[in-house]
């Protein structure tokens, strides 16, 4: 029996490594290891063995064998496993190149991308946002602003009034410092805040303006504040928003709500300069006007085009066709 | 305004140390710039074209197949003959003529070649005036004097003298500047350079003789004041006047009119200058229009005038001219003039601008005006005049009697205002000292009478200067220190916020939504916030909207109620750029008409998302989408559909009794309206309300350890019953068990009875605290058929 036993476990590991896929082995391993496999017989015919040596010695070998095939077909099932996994990946090889055209992610507008890149640096220095009406009163955009009725500077604004009052006093707000009033109404210096807005004046379009257009503007109010704070913090912005390698520059200007007053101008790094904004220190009349004590708080005050800093980013030739709303264009950005 | 230096110069002589130089130019410019007189541009007139030198006509000839030019011999003085081909011919031997050497390059962009006619090459170009920019006439070839010297520059033989213009945008706190001496006084200051003397104070020469004046509206002409002035002959101003008049942008009329524009242009006073043999009584009466009273200005207009217009009136009270802002046809100077009536005088500013805009008249008079002009500076204009007009008048008599017309509303001789260090010092940033204050404004005028305050407060009394007119206050010095102590010199300074630098939450929610609808696949467009009233029509809006009175385009002045006609725009016209398909939103303001009693309409910001080629399952994906990312919740009320969208395929969006908004598909009338083709899936939103709420935090619910079962239910239900409700009944009768409800499959067909459809879902169901019986689950099934036949449903088998 002995040798039976040889015999069975040399041509089973012979037969295990002729062995080409797994359902070879699967019928194998019942073939030799199964109920009715050929060991199996060995194992019931050990009690017909007579003496008790030669019942061990037997079933030493059979348990032995068996452990033996059994390992080499676990080892050879492993070998055809990964054989047939390379297989199956040589199959599937696919062209990622193979691209159908899908739905992309949407562009959001370039005003709105330019909108939060400026909020996000004001954030950064410190700043919150604050918004308001579209639709101002008289009040909000010219009188609480140093604007008197007869004010002359008043006619520079090109405003646009609306019927939705029988004495014209709703009008389109012409800047977003209307905000700035409402702001200050509202909340208890110090005031560090930004206004971006849609502003409206009554200007014939062309490739540098239209009569519909967006601003930020900004609004300090604290004790001590200096016009060193205004340049400094134009300067702080023009490097966070074009970079470290611009520099920028305030020149007299006039507006009726500040005093001094200035235009920022910020200097390429080819030493070429854009006129950037007006800013300026809130004028006495503006504290007054919200009920601060101009002896207690000093401000300062500026503001700027949205859309031209998009224009500026991007080399837009023509303002209107940021408006023009064509899908040709929207999905350039 | 336009500043000659050479002018300026004249006022402050050492202003441009390094004269024309274009450095010292440009350095010159920048210092104005800095000062706020922003130069735009720098301008030479009087430039001539180099390489264009004098040449004599030796002799013309024909030639027999050249009709149109002729071959002209020149010697420019070289003694050299030179042939040139010229097609005018109003010269002949002996005429001195300009001439462009070969290589000259002409102020059209043109370079002077040697171009031959028949074979015969041409030596350069005989110039017509206008080809040297001189003027208009191009009928001949300009013909100088013939004592004219050859071979130099014909500049210098017609005495062309240039000037340097800077062209400056000034703005309303500088009045003072359209006259050359503000400018002159705030650059010399700047420069630390002294102001030439003012001219001498006029000395009345001759006899009495007065024009006088009858102030009836002295509120509107706080002074008016008249000087005689006889031995006037009217005729050609000196050529000097005359160069810097054009320099400056004016045309010289005549001797007379002329000094008066320059004294105005070096003053900022306008002045006026009557033939006083013509007026009325010789005199003047300033009155205020009557309603409907109408008058011929010198512009060749009748003017209708209002009793809001100030009418300046000969002594029999017939108008001359509007006062401050235009002057009659009557009284105006003739070449016959002998005696002249000078009227100096101050108009109220805020009036000026009225008149001037209801006339539609902006003269350089009344730009002035209602600027504002130095009250107290027309003795210096009397005076100036006068030494200017002698240089062409030197029999001018000075008349006694001059008047001088005083309103009380004319300004205190002096205004001053209090200024104290510590607020300079506190504003600017600066450590500046009294005299250092002092220093720096004192040039421009803003001198100090006084000091007062104590030992911790140092106040200056500073006497305004009459000719700013837009300086009242402490602050106005303020800044003219800035400006002379130099914006670039006040350094800067990074405040150091006590405010945490975030956005809202409002303002982080609808960052959040845009990401949502980007994600998805939308882009983002900004359309019209005016509509054309038709829009309105053909979109099914409600026609009452509000209206701007004084829109730009007179059709378009209707202010959005809603962004729906915009977006069907900007669909239309992709469509039409072979781009169908396109899928936007968009984040702005509507404005709803509202009660017109309230301060303010009840605008507010909205969403609205098109989609084109889309059905109402596509927007109600993105309404789901929105309502998932960002926790909105709102009832979909199919039973109210707005006008203007398809009626058996949308709903209302409500919270409550608040309509939220819209989602669904446009009307197809609407969209023939509006030229679109394909259908357009819509959704419109309230984001002041949607994105006012605060989403609720979600609570963490414990994920069971027990198995779940899946069974699918199919019932037949009538298209009368929502989807909606069948889903809500079968939640409610499974009650703590459904971890989820799927509506996997609609179907309508062979199967379903007419007027029903199939919907076919999946429950999966799990308890927390066991594994669920086949008794359970049989429960529940028999639970949710019952609840879905209550409704009208079948469980299809």
């Amino acid at each position: 029996m002995l040798d039976d036993v040889a015999t069975t476990l040399d041509r089973g590991v012979a037969l295990i490594s002729a062995t080409a896929s797994l359902a070879d082995i699967d019928a194998l391993d019942a073939e030799l290891l199964g109920k009715r496999g050929a060991l199996a017989g060995f194992k019931a015919s050990l009690g017909t063995l007579a003496s008790v040596d030669d019942r061990k010695a037997a079933g030493q070998a059979l348990n032995s064998a068996v452990a033996t095939l059994t390992e080499a077909l676990q080892t050879r099932r492993r070998e055809l496993a990964a054989d047939a996994r390379q297989l199956d990946l040589a199959a599937e090889r696919l062209d990622l190149t193979e691209e159908l055209s899908a739905p992309s992610r949407g562009h959001s507008h370039l005003v709105t991308q330019a909108w939060e890149r400026l909020e996000d640096v004001f954030i950064g220095l410190g700043f919150q946002v604050a918004e308001g009406p579209e639709v101002e009163t008289e009040f909000y955009n010219f009188e609480a602003l140093n604007m008197p009725a007869s004010h002359p500077a008043r006619s520079g604004f090109d405003t646009m009034f609306t019927d939705y009052r029988d004495d014209g006093s709703v009008l389109l707000r012409t800047h977003t410092s209307p905000v700035q009033v409402r702001v200050m109404e509202t909340i208890e210096p110090p005031i560090y805040m930004v206004m971006p807005g849609r502003v409206f004046r009554r200007d014939t379009p062309d490739a540098t303006h239209m009569p519909v257009f967006h601003q930020i503007e900004g609004l300090v109010i604290d004790r001590d504040i200096t016009m060193a704070h205004l340049a400094g913090t134009i300067d702080a912005f023009t490097k966070a928003f074009f970079g470290g390698a611009f520099a920028s520059r305030l020149r007299p200007n006039y507006f009726p709500f500040t005093e001094p007053s200035a235009e920022f101008d910020i200097q390429r790094p080819d030493g070429s300069w854009i006129e950037l904004g007006g800013c300026g220190m809130v004028h006495p009349n503006v504290l007054r006007a919200v009920g601060l004590d101009p002896d207690q708080w000093s401000g300062f005050a500026f503001g700027f085009g949205i859309d031209r800093m998009a224009r500026e980013r991007h080399g837009i030739d023509d303002i209107r066709d940021m408006y023009s709303n064509d899908i040709r264009f929207i999905e350039q950005f | 305004m336009k500043l000659v230096l050479s002018w300026l110069e004249e006022l402050a002589p050492a202003l441009a140390r390094g004269g024309t130089d274009p450095s010292a130019v440009d350095s010159l410019a920048a210092t104005m710039t800095a000062l706020g007189l922003q130069v735009e541009h720098v301008l030479t007139v009087g430039t001539t074209v180099d390489g264009v030198i004098t040449a004599r006509v030796l002799r013309t000839e024909r030639h027999p197949e050249a009709a149109k030019v002729h071959r002209v011999f020149v010697d420019a003085g070289d003694g050299v003959e030179r042939h040139v081909w010229c097609g005018a011919f109003n010269m002949a031997a002996g005429d001195v003529l300009p001439w462009a050497t070969p290589g000259t390059l002409m102020p059209d962009g043109r370079t002077i070649e040697p171009r031959p006619i028949l074979g015969i090459s041409s030596e350069g170009m005989l110039c017509s005036a206008r080809e040297l920019g001189l003027g208009d006439d191009h009928a001949g070839i300009l013909i100088l004097p013939s004592d004219t010297p050859l071979g130099v520059p014909y500049g210098e033989a017609l005495g062309i003298e240039t000037e340097t213009v800077f062209d400056v945008d000034l703005t309303r706190n500088r009045p003072d500047c359209w006259g050359h001496l503000g400018a002159a006084r705030d650059v010399a200051a700047k420069l630390g350079v002294a102001l030439a003397a003012a001219p001498l104070p006029l000395v009345a020469d001759g006899p009495h003789r007065s024009a006088p004046v009858v102030l009836v509206d002295g509120e509107r002409c706080p002074r008016f004041s008249t000087l005689v002035l006889s031995g006037v002959s009217v005729g050609a101003s000196t050529p000097w006047m005359a160069r810097r008049l054009a320099a400056a942008g004016m045309r010289s009329i005549n001797n007379v009119v002329d000094v008066s524009n320059y004294v105005m242009l070096e003053l900022n006073q306008p002045n006026h200058a009557y033939d006083l043999d013509t007026l009325g009584s010789h005199g003047f009466r300033i009155r205020r229009a009557r309603e409907g009273e109408t008058m011929n200005t010198l512009d060749g207009v009748a003017r209708t005038v209002t009793a809001d217009d100030v009418l300046i009136c000969d002594g029999d009270d017939v108008p001359i001219g509007i006062g401050g802002v235009i002057g009659g046809l009557e009284s105006e100077i003739v070449p016959t003039t002998t005696v002249v009536a000078l009227e100096v005088a101050v108009f109220e500013p805020t009036a000026i601008t009225r008149t001037m805009n209801r006339l539609g008249v902006r003269s350089e008079a009344s730009g002035r005006f209602e600027r504002g002009v130095d009250p107290f500076g027309i003795e210096r204009t009397q005076a100036r005049f006068v030494e200017l007009l002698r240089e062409t008048c030197p029999d001018l008599v000075v008349h006694a009697g001059a008047v001088d017309e005083r309103h009380p509303s004319l300004p205190a001789v002096q205004r001053c205002a209090d200024v104290r260090v510590s607020e300079v010092n506190r504003l600017l940033g600066t450590a500046l000292t009294a005299t250092q204050i002092e220093a720096l404004i004192a040039p421009i005028g803003y001198t100090r009478l006084d000091v007062g305050g104590d030992a911790n407060e140092s106040v200056l009394t500073i006497v305004l200067p009459s000719w700013r007119t837009d300086s009242h206050a402490e602050i106005d010095v303020v800044e003219e220190v800035a400006r002379h102590y130099g914006y670039d010199t006040i350094g800067t300074a990074v405040p150091r916020s006590s405010m945490h630098g975030r956005l809202s939450g409002v303002q982080h929610r609808r960052r959040r939504l845009r990401e949502v609808l980007l994600g998805i696949g939308l882009d983002e467009a900004i359309t019209d916030t005016f509509l054309h009233a038709d829009d309105l029509v053909r979109a099914s809006l409600p026609g009452d909207a509000i209206r701007v009175t004084n829109p730009l385009q007179a059709d378009e002045d209707v202010l959005r109620p809603s962004m729906r006609p915009g977006l069907l725009r900007a669909l239309a016209f992709n469509e039409s750029h072979r781009r169908p398909g396109v899928r936007l939103f968009e984040i702005g303001h509507v404005y709803p008409p509202g009660d017109r009693v309230s301060d303010l309409p009840p605008e507010y910001e909205g969403l609205a998302v098109a989609l084109a080629g889309g059905t109402a399952p596509a927007a109600m994906a993105v309404w789901r989408e929105l309502a998932s990312a960002m926790g909105f919740g709102a009832r979909v009320d199919q039973g109210k559909v707005p006008t203007g969208l398809h009626p058996t395929r949308s709903a209302t969006l409500s919270i409550g009794r608040d309509i939220v908004g819209s989602v669904g598909e446009i009307h197809p009338d609407v969209l023939d309206a509006f030229g679109v083709s394909e259908r357009v899936a819509w959704l419109e939103l309230d984001l002041s309300v949607l994105l006012a709420a605060e989403p609720k935090i979600v609570q963490w619910k414990p994920i069971s350890r027990f198995p779940s079962t899946d069974i699918d239910l199919a019932f037949q239900v009538p298209d009368t019953v929502a989807a909606e409700r069948v889903d809500r009944a079968i939640r409610q009768s499974a009650a703590g068990l459904l971890a989820s409800l799927r509506l996997f499959d609609v179907f309508r067909g062979s199967g379903v009875a007419e007027g029903n459809r199939s919907l076919a879902y999946r429950l999966r169901l799990q308890a927390s605290d066991r594994t669920l019986t086949d008794a359970d689950i049989a429960a529940v099934r028999d639970k949710a058929i019952a609840a879905v036949v209550k409704l009208g449903g079948a469980l299809r088998s």
